[in-house]
């Protein structure tokens, strides 16, 4: 099959490949990129283990083509912490044992990393409605509740100090 | 030097402290390592063509259009595999499964061929590309069908055996019958007794669908004639002894490695076609071949759980005391028998149905039925049929009550094992280990005012305006786990003790090596916490390493909560083979006897004399530079732990719901879940395992199903149907404990993780038909989605 580049920033860093049109996001980043945090979980779009962000949108990276990535900015969870420093999710899901068998978790954490920016002072019920995309079979969400909950209060701590 | 007590026992965060956990770094920062991410060099892929139909003789498959396709590089059918011996492989109960559909299929979704290509995506257009034509065979789906005397004869490859792994069959689609307790006293009991009631109930096909499916990368080096696999194993010594069994490669030739496990639930216990697959192909090629199974074939293919078709009969006094208890199990176990119980029991431990009540006889009997459903029976976070004797006794208690017209707490309270009767021998030969079940109810009833919510619901009922039927559901169950002594427990053989290594290093940190495999439970995290105590050596410098069968020391794995039953008993025993050795060391070190010193937190001290000690790390350093004359050098030891008995976890759980009379809508109101898990290692991990249960139990209870048509089409096999609960419908959790410990474990630990999702299935189900219990309603079946409750609801004439 002949292959198209497809050119994109890709955790801050500017990347160009050769891919099969029909090549997944999820598979394009796992298996070219070697970025296997994102998890694949249903092919479906239902259970959000692959979720990434894209210009600034959570996508379900399962069911999205590399090429509809072109000129995009895409972040996965191996890009969330900065220089060694945990982000606050990240911190959150740590300090609230939000995460068990930990597959669904950088699911999760792109998903909080995006629901925090369009709410950043979420109650639970909205946490519980911003968070219901993903879905974890380990926890029952209660403490991945928490720890957005956690997360937020952190965020808009050093939104203050800065 | 002489720090406070307090701070150097907070220092070593051992047992009881809600200890942060250590294999969280790697998952937050996407730096887990599950099989799917396993990359080899020269490594290619495989997929599996499945039968579109349920039961069919194969007349024909063709290979040829797949492999024009570029990048496929073999198609293998049962005809290939056939002089290797591997187209058939024995199963975990005694029976034989077909690895490839050899000249039938069995089930829809049953393995036929599988296709090896140089990506994923040419494996796919493979599979698709592989014509099979099939001659379709009259199917079976109801197991009482399956018994008829005229019924289609399923498994032709057992024609005339009327003898099976577990006795005599009576019939060509019946596997086993299996009974225990005293039928003739039981039936004496019922013939006399003042009071009795009988119910029928089906406990549905289920699924425990961990996030992540099932998958293996086989690398067959045929240079060396090593094979190593990475698996998603719940048991990966058992996946190498029984793979060395099968290939004929020497054990020791054989490493299995159970990576990060994305939850497991039971799913991952058995040895499914796929691994033997992968395997196969990589011994044929040479090459590492990676299978990683999707969401659909998961739910239709690899480990159903329950399919139990019960019918229980109590026998009481017109007060309320039960008498008798008797149960008829037609057990459906789709087309191989391939549950994953200790094979011993057939039925696993269904016999704990006699639960938390003290009851003089019972009477257990289950018939397993083969149909043209996927294989299984698998343990879905429980011990081995524990949920489904749970439910069965739960839901008769409730039955009882209701015909008797007594309350539901004040039935089981009359009829509970009393704290003084411990240990206690069932009617069904279990030995409970401890127990306080009153204690507990009385804290539960008093947390959730009992009596107020009964006043409530009163009230609520004689208002015709109120627009929701009240529900509470009441459940005080007892589990069995903890598999198990060798005497009752053991799969293909082995003996279902575990085991631990630990090394003390001699600058003090530690490495402890185990037979488990952690799915989440955050063995790295509590385990060391076990060694932490019983060493003095904080748990941030011990490091927990399993499921690599090259370096872990043999065991037989992670389900049915027997992990810290077992491995964590082993581990107490093997740091007591060291605590006992650097106790000489320590006496050698301070020319003093043994009897001189005594332990304190992290050193042994002379009697009476704080300022003389030895820390454990100062032992370890002198356990290899300076032992006393005579005591080899070293500080490590390693323990099998063959537990003498079960250990039985309890819990008590109140659930309230509030359905809406016009769409049979169910609020989760509230959920009050007690637990006593005997000691508490952790109590974060000890919650959040709670939570997790308490989530599925919600999910079975509410929706979870696999259903077929009548021509053995699975229905709703994939996420858009299954029922997998999302943050939004899953309720709000309370959680509550006393602790009970077990006196005959080393470190007085039961075992939590599946109790909430054992104890929580009946919760659910007692609250649900409690809303209609004033309507003389006394049973009906999960799940209870709003469909079915709506069903109801019209049933009774409140709905239209």
């Amino acid at each position: 099959m002949s292959k198209k580049i497809v050119s994109m920033h890709l955790n801050g860093k500017a990347v160009e490949e050769a891919v099969e049109p029909r090549t997944l996001l999820i598979h394009f980043l796992r298996e070219k990129m070697n970025l296997t945090g994102a998890h694949i979980g249903c092919e479906t779009s239902h259970c959000g283990a692959c979720t990434v962000d894209i210009d600034g949108q959570s996508v379900k990276a399962c069911t999205h083509l590399t090429v509809q990535c072109e000129g995009s900015d895409v972040k996965t969870v191996e890009g969330l912490a900065n220089a060694g420093v945990l982000h606050a999710v990240q911190e959150g899901f740590y300090k609230e044992h939000g995460l068990q068998c930990g597959f669904c978790t950088p699911g999760m954490l792109m998903r909080a990393y995006r629901f925090l920016q369009d709410n950043p002072n979420p109650t639970e019920q909205e946490v519980r409605v911003g968070m219901s995309g993903n879905l974890c079979r380990c926890t029952g969400y209660q403490n991945i509740v928490k720890a957005v909950m956690h997360a937020a209060a952190a965020l808009q701590q050093q939104a203050v100090a800065a | 030097m002489n720090a406070p007590l307090s701070d150097r026992e907070k220092a070593l965060m051992g047992m009881g402290e809600p200890r942060l956990r250590k294999e969280d770094a790697r998952f937050i920062q996407g730096k887990g390592n599950y099989v799917d991410d396993i990359k080899m060099p020269n490594m290619v892929h495989m997929d599996i063509v499945r039968s579109s139909v349920a039961h069919a003789r194969i007349k024909r498959i063709n290979k040829e259009a797949a492999l024009k396709i570029p990048g496929v590089i073999a198609v293998l059918t049962a005809e290939d595999l056939k002089p290797l011996k591997l187209h058939w492989m024995p199963t975990l109960a005694g029976d034989v499964a077909a690895v490839l559909a050899d000249e039938k299929v069995h089930f829809q979704m049953q393995e036929v061929a599988i296709v090896i290509a140089e990506d994923r995506y040419s494996a796919a257009d493979g599979v698709e590309a592989v014509e099979v034509e099939y001659e379709e065979l009259p199917v079976v789906i109801d197991p009482f069908e399956a018994l008829k005397p005229d019924a289609p004869v399923l498994r032709e490859d057992l024609a005339g055996k009327t003898e099976g792994a577990h006795g005599k069959r009576y019939h060509h689609n019946h596997i086993f019958t299996w009974d225990a307790g005293n039928k003739e006293t039981t039936d004496a009991a019922f013939a006399s007794a003042p009071v009795t009631v009988k119910q029928d109930m089906h406990y549905p096909r289920v699924h425990p669908c961990p996030l992540e499916t099932c998958g293996a990368v086989a690398s067959f080096d045929p240079i060396r004639g090593e094979l190593t696999t990475y698996i998603t194993s719940q048991a990966p010594h058992v996946v190498r002894t029984v793979v060395s069994m099968l290939s004929g490669i020497p054990e020791s030739k054989v490493r299995i490695i159970s990576p990060d496990i994305g939850g497991g639930f039971g799913n991952k216990v058995g040895i499914y076609p796929g691994y033997v697959c992968a395997i196969v192909s990589s011994i044929v090629l040479g090459r590492p071949v990676k299978w990683v199974e999707d969401r659909i074939e998961n739910l239709s293919s690899t480990a159903f759980a329950r399919d139990y078709h019960m019918t229980g009969e109590l026998a009481a006094t017109t007060d309320g005391k039960i008498l008798a208890l008797r149960t008829n199990v037609i057990a459906d176990h789709g087309a191989f028998d391939a549950c994953a119980d200790p094979t011993k029991f057939p039925a696993g431990m269904f016999h704990i149905v006699s639960g938390s009540y003290d009851i003089p006889t019972a009477y257990c009997k289950v018939d397993g039925v083969y149909t043209n459903k996927a294989p299984g029976g698998v343990a879905y976070r429980c011990s081995f049929r524990v949920t489904e004797a749970v439910y069965l006794v739960e839901r008769m208690v409730d039955v009882l009550a209701q015909k008797l017209g007594m309350d539901k707490a004040e039935i089981r309270a009359k009829n509970f094992i009393k704290r003084e009767q411990f240990p206690y021998t069932s009617a069904f030969g279990f030995e409970y280990d401890s127990g306080d079940y009153q204690t507990a109810l009385d804290k539960v009833l008093t947390a959730v005012d009992y009596k107020g919510l009964r006043a409530e619901q009163a009230a609520k009922r004689a208002d015709p305006h109120c627009p929701t039927l009240m529900g509470i559901g009441l459940v005080t169950f007892t589990e069995v786990v903890g598999a198990g002594p060798s005497k009752i427990c053991d799969i293909l053989g082995v003996g279902m003790f575990d085991s631990c290594e630990i090394r003390v290093h001699p600058t003090g940190s530690a490495i402890a090596r185990m037979g488990t495999i952690s799915q989440g439970q955050g063995h790295q995290t509590t385990y060391a916490q076990i060694i932490a105590t019983e060493l003095g050596i904080p748990s941030e410098v011990i490091q927990v390493e399993e499921g690599d069968t090259n370096t872990a020391p043999y065991g037989l794995g992670t389900y049915g909560s027997r992990s810290t039953p077992v491995a964590g008993a082993a581990i107490a025993m093997a740091a007591r083979k060291i605590h006992a050795k650097a106790k000489k060391i320590a006496a050698h070190l301070m020319e003093v006897s043994e009897a001189d010193l005594e332990w304190e937190i992290d050193r042994f001290k002379v009697r009476g004399d704080d300022a003389k000690f030895k820390t454990m790390a100062q032992i370890a350093w002198a356990s290899y530079n300076s032992p006393p004359p005579g005591l080899e050098p070293g500080l490590e030891a390693v323990h099998y732990y063959d537990p003498p008995n079960f250990t039985f976890p309890f819990g008590i759980y109140l659930c309230v719901v509030d359905i809406d009379k016009g769409t049979g809508e169910t609020k989760i109101r509230r959920f009050y879940a007690l637990d006593d898990c005997g000691t508490r290692i952790n109590p974060m991990i000890i919650e959040g395992q709670i939570h997790g249960g308490l989530t599925e139990g919600f999910a079975v209870a509410m929706g979870q199903l696999l259903s077929f048509d009548k021509q053995g089409n699975i229905q709703g096999n994939t996420l858009m149907d299954y029922f997998l609960p999302t943050a939004v419908e899953t309720p709000h959790w309370e959680t509550d404990h006393t602790v009970t410990p077990s006196p005959h474990h080393p470190i007085g630990a039961k075992g939590v993780a599946e109790s909430p999702h054992v104890g929580s299935i009946p919760t659910f189900t007692s609250a649900m038909v409690d809303a209609f219990a004033h309507l003389g309603v006394t049973h009906f079946n999960m799940p209870h989605s709003a469909y079915r409750v709506w069903q109801q609801l019209k049933a009774v004439g409140i709905a239209s």
